[in-house]
Protein backbone atom coordinates (compact mmCIF):
# COMPACT_ATOMS: atom_id res chain seq x y z
CA UNK A 1 0.00 0.00 0.00
CA UNK A 2 1.15 3.53 -0.72
CA UNK A 3 1.94 5.69 2.27
CA UNK A 4 0.40 8.75 0.69
CA UNK A 5 -1.83 9.12 -2.31
CA UNK A 6 -3.35 12.15 -4.00
CA UNK A 7 -6.28 11.32 -6.29
CA UNK A 8 -7.40 14.18 -8.52
CA UNK A 9 -7.01 16.79 -5.82
CA UNK A 10 -7.89 20.39 -6.56
CA UNK A 11 -8.02 23.34 -4.19
CA UNK A 12 -9.57 26.71 -4.86
CA UNK A 13 -9.41 29.79 -2.69
CA UNK A 14 -12.60 31.50 -3.80
CA UNK A 15 -12.34 31.68 -7.58
CA UNK A 16 -8.59 31.22 -7.55
CA UNK A 17 -7.41 27.73 -8.45
CA UNK A 18 -4.34 27.03 -6.32
CA UNK A 19 -3.95 23.31 -7.01
CA UNK A 20 -5.25 21.68 -10.17
CA UNK A 21 -5.93 17.97 -10.42
CA UNK A 22 -2.96 16.72 -8.41
CA UNK A 23 -2.19 12.99 -8.66
CA UNK A 24 0.83 11.30 -7.10
CA UNK A 25 1.82 8.61 -4.65
CA UNK A 26 4.60 8.34 -2.13
CA UNK A 27 6.05 5.01 -1.08
CA UNK A 28 7.48 4.28 2.38
CA UNK A 29 11.20 4.78 3.02
CA UNK A 30 11.87 7.75 0.74
CA UNK A 31 13.03 11.32 1.10
CA UNK A 32 11.09 13.49 -1.33
CA UNK A 33 11.77 17.06 -2.28
CA UNK A 34 8.72 19.15 -3.09
CA UNK A 35 10.30 21.85 -5.17
CA UNK A 36 8.75 24.96 -6.62
CA UNK A 37 9.05 28.70 -6.68
CA UNK A 38 7.28 30.86 -4.12
CA UNK A 39 3.52 30.88 -4.48
CA UNK A 40 3.16 27.74 -6.59
CA UNK A 41 1.04 25.77 -4.13
CA UNK A 42 3.64 23.89 -2.05
CA UNK A 43 2.35 24.97 1.33
CA UNK A 44 -1.28 24.48 0.29
CA UNK A 45 -0.46 20.93 -0.74
CA UNK A 46 1.24 20.30 2.59
CA UNK A 47 -1.64 21.78 4.57
CA UNK A 48 -4.01 19.48 2.72
CA UNK A 49 -1.99 16.42 3.78
CA UNK A 50 -2.13 17.65 7.36
CA UNK A 51 -5.89 18.14 7.22
CA UNK A 52 -5.54 21.85 7.89
CA UNK A 53 -7.34 22.57 4.62
CA UNK A 54 -10.01 20.57 2.81
CA UNK A 55 -9.69 19.85 -0.89
CA UNK A 56 -12.27 21.43 -3.19
CA UNK A 57 -12.38 18.12 -5.03
CA UNK A 58 -10.50 14.83 -5.04
CA UNK A 59 -9.19 12.65 -2.26
CA UNK A 60 -6.06 12.37 -0.12
CA UNK A 61 -5.25 8.97 1.36
CA UNK A 62 -2.73 8.12 4.05
CA UNK A 63 -2.16 4.38 4.33
CA UNK A 64 -5.27 3.92 2.21
CA UNK A 65 -7.56 5.94 4.46
CA UNK A 66 -8.78 9.52 4.28
CA UNK A 67 -6.89 12.12 6.29
CA UNK A 68 -8.08 12.87 9.82
CA UNK A 69 -7.33 11.93 13.41
CA UNK A 70 -5.64 8.66 12.48
CA UNK A 71 -3.36 10.20 9.85
CA UNK A 72 -2.30 12.97 12.24
CA UNK A 73 -1.04 10.33 14.66
CA UNK A 74 1.50 9.11 12.14
CA UNK A 75 2.48 12.37 10.48
CA UNK A 76 5.07 14.65 12.06
CA UNK A 77 4.67 18.13 10.62
CA UNK A 78 7.06 21.04 10.75
CA UNK A 79 5.12 24.09 9.60
CA UNK A 80 6.68 27.05 7.88
CA UNK A 81 5.99 29.28 10.86
CA UNK A 82 6.49 28.25 14.43
CA UNK A 83 3.51 27.13 16.44
CA UNK A 84 5.38 26.79 19.72
CA UNK A 85 4.56 29.06 22.63
CA UNK A 86 7.70 31.11 22.95
CA UNK A 87 7.03 31.95 26.58
CA UNK A 88 7.60 28.26 27.40
CA UNK A 89 10.99 26.86 28.29
CA UNK A 90 12.46 24.02 26.25
CA UNK A 91 11.83 21.64 29.17
CA UNK A 92 8.15 22.62 29.25
CA UNK A 93 7.90 22.23 25.49
CA UNK A 94 9.26 18.70 25.72
CA UNK A 95 6.68 17.85 28.37
CA UNK A 96 4.02 19.35 26.14
CA UNK A 97 5.06 17.16 23.20
CA UNK A 98 5.25 14.13 25.47
CA UNK A 99 1.66 14.50 26.57
CA UNK A 100 0.44 15.44 23.12
CA UNK A 101 2.00 12.75 20.93
CA UNK A 102 1.99 9.04 21.76
CA UNK A 103 4.98 8.47 19.50
CA UNK A 104 7.19 11.21 20.96
CA UNK A 105 10.57 9.95 22.17
CA UNK A 106 11.58 12.49 24.81
CA UNK A 107 14.84 10.70 25.52
CA UNK A 108 15.87 11.12 21.91
CA UNK A 109 14.81 14.77 21.94
CA UNK A 110 16.88 15.41 25.07
CA UNK A 111 19.89 13.70 23.55
CA UNK A 112 19.65 15.74 20.35
CA UNK A 113 19.17 18.94 22.30
CA UNK A 114 22.19 18.12 24.44
CA UNK A 115 24.24 18.02 21.21
CA UNK A 116 23.16 21.58 20.59
CA UNK A 117 24.60 22.56 23.96
CA UNK A 118 21.53 24.48 24.85
CA UNK A 119 20.11 25.39 28.21
CA UNK A 120 16.74 23.64 28.31
CA UNK A 121 15.53 25.76 31.20
CA UNK A 122 15.64 28.82 28.98
CA UNK A 123 12.57 30.27 27.32
CA UNK A 124 12.27 29.88 23.55
CA UNK A 125 11.76 33.63 23.20
CA UNK A 126 15.29 34.22 24.48
CA UNK A 127 16.91 32.09 21.79
CA UNK A 128 18.10 33.12 18.35
CA UNK A 129 15.89 32.39 15.38
CA UNK A 130 18.27 29.69 14.18
CA UNK A 131 18.24 27.99 17.57
CA UNK A 132 14.45 28.08 17.71
CA UNK A 133 14.30 26.43 14.31
CA UNK A 134 16.69 23.72 15.46
CA UNK A 135 14.64 23.06 18.60
CA UNK A 136 11.49 22.79 16.55
CA UNK A 137 13.09 20.41 14.10
CA UNK A 138 14.43 18.24 16.92
CA UNK A 139 10.94 18.01 18.42
CA UNK A 140 9.40 17.00 15.10
CA UNK A 141 12.14 14.48 14.26
CA UNK A 142 11.88 12.92 17.74
CA UNK A 143 8.47 11.52 16.92
CA UNK A 144 8.44 7.94 15.66
CA UNK A 145 6.26 8.91 12.73
CA UNK A 146 5.59 7.19 9.39
CA UNK A 147 5.63 10.42 7.46
CA UNK A 148 7.57 13.58 8.23
CA UNK A 149 6.51 16.73 6.44
CA UNK A 150 8.87 19.65 6.64
CA UNK A 151 7.73 22.93 5.13
CA UNK A 152 10.71 25.12 4.25
CA UNK A 153 12.99 23.85 7.05
CA UNK A 154 15.94 25.83 5.66
CA UNK A 155 14.38 29.25 5.41
CA UNK A 156 16.57 31.98 6.81
CA UNK A 157 19.29 29.94 8.51
CA UNK A 158 23.05 30.16 8.04
CA UNK A 159 24.98 27.47 6.08
CA UNK A 160 26.29 25.72 9.22
CA UNK A 161 22.77 25.49 10.62
CA UNK A 162 21.60 24.27 7.23
CA UNK A 163 24.08 21.38 7.42
CA UNK A 164 22.94 20.60 10.94
CA UNK A 165 19.31 20.52 9.83
CA UNK A 166 20.01 18.28 6.83
CA UNK A 167 22.06 15.87 8.92
CA UNK A 168 19.41 15.78 11.62
CA UNK A 169 16.76 14.92 9.05
CA UNK A 170 18.94 12.28 7.45
CA UNK A 171 19.99 10.53 10.63
CA UNK A 172 16.77 10.69 12.58
CA UNK A 173 13.91 9.71 10.38
CA UNK A 174 12.40 6.45 11.40
CA UNK A 175 13.45 3.48 9.30
CA UNK A 176 10.72 2.76 6.76
CA UNK A 177 9.26 6.23 7.15
CA UNK A 178 9.18 8.84 4.41
CA UNK A 179 10.09 12.50 4.52
CA UNK A 180 8.62 15.26 2.37
CA UNK A 181 10.66 18.45 2.34
CA UNK A 182 9.34 21.51 0.60
CA UNK A 183 11.82 24.15 -0.42
CA UNK A 184 12.97 26.49 -3.12
CA UNK A 185 16.59 26.18 -1.93
CA UNK A 186 17.28 23.26 -4.23
CA UNK A 187 21.06 23.11 -4.27
CA UNK A 188 21.33 22.87 -0.49
CA UNK A 189 19.07 19.92 -0.19
CA UNK A 190 19.37 17.86 -3.34
CA UNK A 191 22.09 15.52 -2.09
CA UNK A 192 19.73 13.85 0.39
CA UNK A 193 16.71 13.40 -1.89
CA UNK A 194 15.51 10.11 -3.37
CA UNK A 195 12.85 11.73 -5.46
CA UNK A 196 11.83 15.17 -6.55
CA UNK A 197 8.42 16.59 -7.32
CA UNK A 198 8.45 19.85 -9.26
CA UNK A 199 5.37 21.96 -8.78
CA UNK A 200 4.49 25.01 -10.84
CA UNK A 201 1.31 27.09 -11.08
CA UNK A 202 -0.62 24.55 -9.03
CA UNK A 203 0.35 21.54 -11.13
CA UNK A 204 2.89 18.78 -10.77
CA UNK A 205 5.17 19.20 -13.75
CA UNK A 206 7.70 16.48 -12.93
CA UNK A 207 8.17 13.56 -10.55
CA UNK A 208 11.38 11.61 -10.81
CA UNK A 209 14.11 9.67 -9.08
CA UNK A 210 16.85 12.20 -8.31
CA UNK A 211 19.87 10.33 -9.66
CA UNK A 212 18.01 9.23 -12.80
CA UNK A 213 17.07 12.83 -13.46
CA UNK A 214 20.71 13.93 -13.03
CA UNK A 215 21.74 11.25 -15.48
CA UNK A 216 19.08 12.03 -18.04
CA UNK A 217 19.41 15.80 -17.97
CA UNK A 218 23.12 15.76 -17.35
CA UNK A 219 23.21 18.25 -14.53
CA UNK A 220 22.30 19.02 -10.96
CA UNK A 221 18.69 19.19 -9.82
CA UNK A 222 19.25 22.85 -9.07
CA UNK A 223 20.30 23.48 -12.67
CA UNK A 224 17.35 21.52 -14.05
CA UNK A 225 15.04 23.45 -11.73
CA UNK A 226 16.41 26.79 -12.91
CA UNK A 227 16.22 25.77 -16.56
CA UNK A 228 12.61 24.70 -16.17
CA UNK A 229 11.37 27.67 -14.19
CA UNK A 230 13.29 30.48 -15.77
CA UNK A 231 11.65 33.78 -14.88
CA UNK B 1 35.59 8.26 2.68
CA UNK B 2 34.87 11.79 1.60
CA UNK B 3 31.50 13.43 2.14
CA UNK B 4 31.72 16.07 -0.55
CA UNK B 5 29.58 15.41 -3.57
CA UNK B 6 29.21 17.02 -6.94
CA UNK B 7 25.51 17.67 -7.47
CA UNK B 8 25.97 17.38 -11.23
CA UNK B 9 26.71 13.65 -11.12
CA UNK B 10 24.39 10.99 -9.69
CA UNK B 11 25.38 10.59 -6.05
CA UNK B 12 25.33 6.80 -6.19
CA UNK B 13 27.89 6.78 -9.02
CA UNK B 14 30.19 8.95 -6.90
CA UNK B 15 29.70 6.57 -3.99
CA UNK B 16 30.58 3.58 -6.18
CA UNK B 17 33.83 5.31 -7.15
CA UNK B 18 34.65 6.19 -3.54
CA UNK B 19 33.94 2.68 -2.29
CA UNK B 20 35.93 1.19 -5.16
CA UNK B 21 38.92 3.30 -4.12
CA UNK B 22 38.48 2.20 -0.49
CA UNK B 23 38.67 -1.41 -1.64
CA UNK B 24 41.55 -1.18 -4.13
CA UNK B 25 43.56 0.98 -1.76
CA UNK B 26 43.12 -1.63 0.97
CA UNK B 27 41.21 0.65 3.33
CA UNK B 28 38.63 -2.12 3.20
CA UNK B 29 40.60 -5.36 2.90
CA UNK B 30 39.66 -8.52 0.99
CA UNK B 31 37.08 -10.53 2.90
CA UNK B 32 36.40 -7.75 5.39
CA UNK B 33 32.86 -7.22 6.62
CA UNK B 34 31.49 -3.83 5.56
CA UNK B 35 29.62 -1.55 7.94
CA UNK B 36 25.84 -1.66 7.53
CA UNK B 37 24.11 0.44 4.89
CA UNK B 38 22.83 2.77 7.56
CA UNK B 39 26.25 3.19 9.15
CA UNK B 40 27.89 3.88 5.80
CA UNK B 41 25.12 6.33 4.93
CA UNK B 42 25.61 8.09 8.25
CA UNK B 43 29.34 8.42 7.88
CA UNK B 44 29.08 9.79 4.34
CA UNK B 45 25.94 11.80 5.10
CA UNK B 46 23.98 10.41 2.21
CA UNK B 47 20.52 8.98 1.97
CA UNK B 48 20.52 5.27 2.98
CA UNK B 49 18.66 4.41 -0.25
CA UNK B 50 21.45 5.98 -2.28
CA UNK B 51 24.06 3.99 -0.35
CA UNK B 52 22.01 0.84 -0.90
CA UNK B 53 22.03 1.48 -4.64
CA UNK B 54 25.79 2.04 -4.66
CA UNK B 55 26.41 -1.23 -2.80
CA UNK B 56 24.14 -3.10 -5.19
CA UNK B 57 26.26 -1.73 -8.03
CA UNK B 58 29.46 -2.89 -6.29
CA UNK B 59 27.85 -6.30 -6.01
CA UNK B 60 27.28 -6.29 -9.77
CA UNK B 61 30.96 -5.48 -10.19
CA UNK B 62 31.68 -8.45 -7.91
CA UNK B 63 33.68 -6.30 -5.55
CA UNK B 64 31.37 -7.07 -2.65
CA UNK B 65 29.02 -9.93 -1.85
CA UNK B 66 26.17 -10.48 0.55
CA UNK B 67 25.93 -13.31 3.04
CA UNK B 68 22.27 -13.69 3.66
CA UNK B 69 22.22 -13.11 7.40
CA UNK B 70 25.68 -11.72 8.09
CA UNK B 71 25.81 -8.62 5.96
CA UNK B 72 28.07 -7.48 3.17
CA UNK B 73 31.71 -8.38 2.66
CA UNK B 74 34.52 -7.27 0.40
CA UNK B 75 35.28 -9.99 -2.14
CA UNK B 76 37.88 -12.56 -1.11
CA UNK B 77 39.04 -12.73 -4.70
CA UNK B 78 42.23 -10.65 -4.69
CA UNK B 79 42.57 -10.98 -8.47
CA UNK B 80 39.34 -9.07 -9.04
CA UNK B 81 40.53 -6.32 -6.73
CA UNK B 82 43.89 -6.25 -8.49
CA UNK B 83 42.25 -6.01 -11.92
CA UNK B 84 40.15 -3.03 -10.79
CA UNK B 85 43.26 -1.49 -9.32
CA UNK B 86 45.07 -1.79 -12.64
CA UNK B 87 42.06 -0.46 -14.51
CA UNK B 88 42.06 2.53 -12.21
CA UNK B 89 45.79 3.07 -12.66
CA UNK B 90 45.31 3.08 -16.43
CA UNK B 91 42.60 5.72 -16.10
CA UNK B 92 44.86 7.95 -14.02
CA UNK B 93 47.75 7.48 -16.44
CA UNK B 94 45.56 8.26 -19.44
CA UNK B 95 44.35 11.42 -17.76
CA UNK B 96 47.97 12.40 -17.16
CA UNK B 97 48.98 11.79 -20.78
CA UNK B 98 45.98 13.71 -22.10
CA UNK B 99 46.81 16.63 -19.84
CA UNK B 100 50.44 16.61 -20.93
CA UNK B 101 49.46 16.35 -24.58
CA UNK B 102 47.29 19.43 -24.17
CA UNK B 103 50.34 21.43 -23.16
CA UNK B 104 52.54 20.03 -25.94
CA UNK B 105 54.28 16.96 -24.51
CA UNK B 106 54.16 13.79 -26.59
CA UNK B 107 53.94 10.48 -24.78
CA UNK B 108 57.71 9.89 -24.76
CA UNK B 109 58.44 13.37 -23.46
CA UNK B 110 55.72 12.99 -20.85
CA UNK B 111 57.29 9.74 -19.61
CA UNK B 112 60.76 11.32 -19.51
CA UNK B 113 59.34 14.28 -17.64
CA UNK B 114 57.54 12.20 -15.03
CA UNK B 115 60.54 9.93 -14.43
CA UNK B 116 62.65 13.04 -13.89
CA UNK B 117 60.11 14.27 -11.33
CA UNK B 118 60.10 10.86 -9.68
CA UNK B 119 63.90 10.89 -9.54
CA UNK B 120 63.89 14.01 -7.42
CA UNK B 121 61.65 12.41 -4.84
Amino acid sequence: MELLEFVGVSKNYGKKEVLKNINFTIAPGKIIGLLGKNGTGKSTLIKLINDLLTPTSGEILVNGKGVGVESKKIIAYLPERTYLDKSMTVDKTIEFFESFYEDFDSEKARKLLADLELDTSEKLAKMSKGMQEKVQLVLVMSRKASLYILDEPLGGVDPATRDYILDTILTNFNEGASVIISTHLVSDIERILDEVIFIDKGKIVLKSDTDELRNKENGSIDEIFRRMFKC
Amino acid sequence: MKCEFDNNIPIYIQLVEELKICIISGEFTAGERLPSVRELALSTKVNPNTMQRALAELENLELVYTERTNGRFVTKDKEIIESYRKEYAVQIAEKFFTGMENIGFNKKEAIEYISKLGGND
